[in-house]
C-alpha cells in the first residue's frame, strides 16, 4: 500500500511523468500508425460479427426441412357419420371432420385465440378450449370466451376414386366471408 | 362443514370475490384522508401489528388445514405446481405485513416528533462488504441451495409425456408466475393482454420515479405521507397481479371455467356462456335493426366509448377530481400517469363486462385482427 501512493502522487509542479512525455514524442505509436491499427481492429471486428451473423442467417436455411404431409386422403364420404364431429385425424393432421345433412367439412383443431387445441364436447356439441376458455360451436362458429373469430376450415375436394382429399394448404375463414367457396365444403 | 365449503364455494364466484376484494380493499390499505380516517377509526390498522399478523397466518393456515380435509381442495393445493402459490399467499401476509407495520410504526414516530425507525446517526455510515455483506450472502446462499434441494427431492416435478400439439391438457395452464397473464388473456385479444398490457406494466413501474417525485418518505416506511402512492402500487400488486395468480390457480378448472375450491373438477359441466360484442349488443339486442355492413359504422359504439375513456376522461378529471394532480405533475407526467391509471382500471372493467353481460369485446374487428 504505501508504494502504491508513492508511485500515483505526481506534484503539478514537477516535470511531466515519463509516459505522457514518451507518448508525445511518438516513438511507439505515431498518431498515422494509430489510425491504421484502429482501421484494422474495425475491419476484423466488422468481418468477425458479419461472418458470425452470416452463420446465423444460414441456420434459417436448413438443407432438409421436416415438414408434415399438408395434404391427405381422408377416406370415403360414407366413412363419416351425419351430424357427428369425427376425431381420427386429429392427432395425426389437426383437423376434425364434421358431416351434417348436406356435406362434409374439414375444421382446423387451431383455437382462433392463442393456438391451443380445443376439444369436442359431444354432450354439449360444441369445442372447447383448455386454455382460456373459448368455445366453437359444431359449425366451426366461435361464442364462447375470448376467441375472435370462428374455426378456420381447409380445402375439401373430392379425387377420382371418390375419396376425400384435405388440402390444409388452404385455408377458408368465415369472417372473410370464404365459407361460401364451394371448395370449403363438400357436397354429398 | 359441508355447507361452510358451500358458502366458501359461492363467495369464490368471482364476480362477488372481486367485488369484495375491491371494496375491502380502501379500507385496509386506504389512498385518502377520508378512508385513512375510517380505517384509523374501524381500528384496521391493528392488522399492522404482531397480534394482527398471528390472526392473520392463523386463519389463513387453519383454513388450509380444514380444506386439506376436501378431496378437491387437497388434490388442487398439494399438486406439487400449486405447493409455491400456497406459500406464496404466506409470504406475501407477511411481507406486506412487514413493511405496512414499519410504515404506521414511522407514523407514529413522526407524529410524536422523533426521528423515524430507520434513522440511523453515525459519523462513519458503512458497512464493509468483506467480510460483513459476503459472509451474509455466503450463509443465505447454502441455506437456499438446501431449501430448494430438499424441496425438488420432497416434491418431484416429474417429466410428462412429450408434447403434443394436437392434445392440450385439460385445464392447460401457464406456470404459476404467468397465470396472471393467463386469467387477462381470457378477457382480452392475444396481442393486447399478452404484448401490450405487460408492456404497460414494465413501462408503469419504470415511470414510477419520474412520475412520482415526492421527497416525502424517501429512504423510510411510511404511509400517511404516501397514502395515494402506495395504495395505488399495492392494488396493482395485490389484486391486479396477485389475486389473479390465486383465481388461476385454485379457482380455474377444466375448459378454464371457474370452480370453487371445494367443487369438483367435472370436465363435462355445462355451462352456457354467449359471448356477445358490443355492437351486436347495440345493433341486434336494442335497436334491432342487424349489424351495418360497413365495418367502421359496426364499431362506432365501441371506438367511441374507448375514445371517451381514452382521449376524453383524462381531460374530465384532470378538470375535476385530479385538478391538483394535473398543476402538481404537468401536462406531460400527467398524461402518463393518468393513462398508466386507465389501462390499470380497463382490466378490471373488462372482467366485470364479461362476468355479468356476457360481453366478449367493445371493438371487434376480426378482419384485421383488431379485437379489444
Amino acid at each position: 500500500m504505501p508504494e502504491n501512493k508513492k508511485t500515483s502522487t505526481i506534484s503539478p509542479s514537477g516535470p511531466p511523468p515519463a509516459a505522457l512525455n514518451k507518448a508525445d514524442s511518438g516513438s511507439d505509436v505515431s498518431r498515422r500508425s494509430f489510425f491504421s491499427w484502429l482501421s484494422i481492429g474495425w475491419l476484423a471486428f466488422v468481418a468477425a460479427t458479419g461472418g458470425f451473423f452470416t452463420m446465423m442467417l444460414r441456420f434459417f436455411f436448413p438443407n432438409i426441412l421436416f415438414e408434415p404431409i399438408q395434404t391427405f386422403r381422408a377416406g370415403y364420404p360414407d366413412d363419416y357419420t351425419v351430424g357427428e364431429v369425427d376425431l381420427r385425424w386429429k392427432v395425426k393432421h389437426g383437423v376434425w371432420m364434421v358431416r351434417n345433412d348436406e356435406g362434409i367439412y374439414a375444421l382446423s383443431t387451431t383455437c382462433t385465440h392463442l393456438g391451443c387445441t380445443p376439444n369436442w364436447q359431444p354432450t354439449a356439441k360444441k369445442f372447447k378450449c383448455p386454455c382460456h376458455g373459448s368455445g366453437f360451436r359444431i359449425t366451426g362458429i366461435h361464442f364462447e370466451g375470448p376467441a375472435p373469430r370462428p374455426l378456420e376450415r381447409f380445402k375439401i375436394t373430392l379425387a377420382d376414386d371418390g375419396q376425400i382429399i384435405v388440402d390444409k394448404n388452404q385455408k377458408y375463414q368465415q369472417e372473410k366471408g370464404q365459407w361460401s367457396d364451394p371448395e370449403a365444403f363438400l357436397k354429398v | 362443514m359441508e355447507s361452510f365449503k358451500s358458502v366458501i364455494n359461492y363467495i369464490s364466484n368471482p364476480t362477488i370475490l372481486v367485488t369484495a376484494v375491491l371494496l375491502i380493499f380502501p379500507f385496509i390499505f386506504p389512498p385518502t384522508e377520508w378512508f385513512y380516517k375510517i380505517n384509523k377509526r374501524l381500528r384496521l390498522d391493528k392488522l399492522w401489528t404482531g397480534k394482527g399478523l398471528l390472526v392473520m397466518t392463523v386463519v389463513t393456515i387453519s383454513f388450509f388445514i380444514f380444506g386439506l380435509g376436501d378431496y378437491n381442495f387437497k388434490s388442487i393445493v398439494l399438486k406439487p405446481d400449486n405447493v409455491p402459490i400456497s406459500g406464496l399467499i404466506l409470504l406475501l401476509i407477511f411481507f406486506t405485513w412487514l413493511s405496512m407495520s414499519q410504515a404506521y410504526k414511522n407514523d407514529a414516530l413522526v407524529e410524536k416528533g422523533k426521528s423515524v425507525d430507520e434513522y440511523y446517526d453515525a459519523p462513519n455510515d458503512k458497512v464493509l462488504v468483506w467480510p460483513d455483506l459476503v459472509y451474509v450472502e455466503l450463509i443465505s446462499l447454502i441455506l437456499f441451495s438446501a431449501f430448494m434441494l430438499i424441496w425438488s427431492i420432497g416434491l418431484p416435478a416429474p417429466l410428462e409425456q412429450p408434447a403434443n400439439p394436437a392434445e392440450s391438457p385439460n385445464p392447460a395452464k401457464a406456470p404459476w408466475y404467468f397465470l396472471g397473464l393467463q386469467e387477462m388473456l381470457v378477457y382480452f385479444d392475444p396481442w393486447y393482454a399478452g404484448v401490450v398490457l405487460p408492456t404497460f406494466i414494465i413501462v408503469g413501474l419504470m415511470a414510477i420515479p419520474y412520475i412520482d417525485s415526492d421527497p416525502n418518505g424517501s429512504g423510510y416506511y411510511s404511509y400517511k405521507d404516501r397514502k395515494l402512492s402506495v395504495s395505488i402500487y399495492l392494488f396493482g400488486w395485490l389484486i391486479l397481479w396477485n389475486v389473479l395468480i390465486v383465481i388461476g390457480t385454485f379457482l380455474r378448472g377444466p375448459n378454464w371455467g371457474f370452480f370453487g375450491p371445494f367443487e369438483y373438477w367435472d370436465s363435462h359441466r355445462l355451462e352456457a356462456l354467449t359471448n356477445v360484442n358490443l355492437s351486436e349488443f347495440v345493433y341486434v339486442k336494442w335497436l334491432e335493426i342487424g349489424l351495418p355492413q360497413s365495418i367502421l359504422l359496426r364499431e362506432a359504439p365501441g371506438l367511441i366509448l374507448v375514445f371517451i375513456f381514452i382521449g376524453v376522461l383524462p381531460v374530465l378529471l384532470a378538470k375535476t377530481i385530479l385538478k391538483k394532480y394535473y398543476e402538481d405533475l404537468g401536462p406531460s407526467r400527467y398524461s402518463i400517469f393518468v393513462v398508466l391509471m386507465i389501462f390499470g382500471a380497463l382490466l378490471p372493467l373488462k372482467m366485470y363486462l364479461r362476468w355479468l353481460f356476457n360481453l366478449k369485446y367493445l371493438i371487434s374487428i376480426p378482419e384485421y385482427f383488431f379485437n379489444f
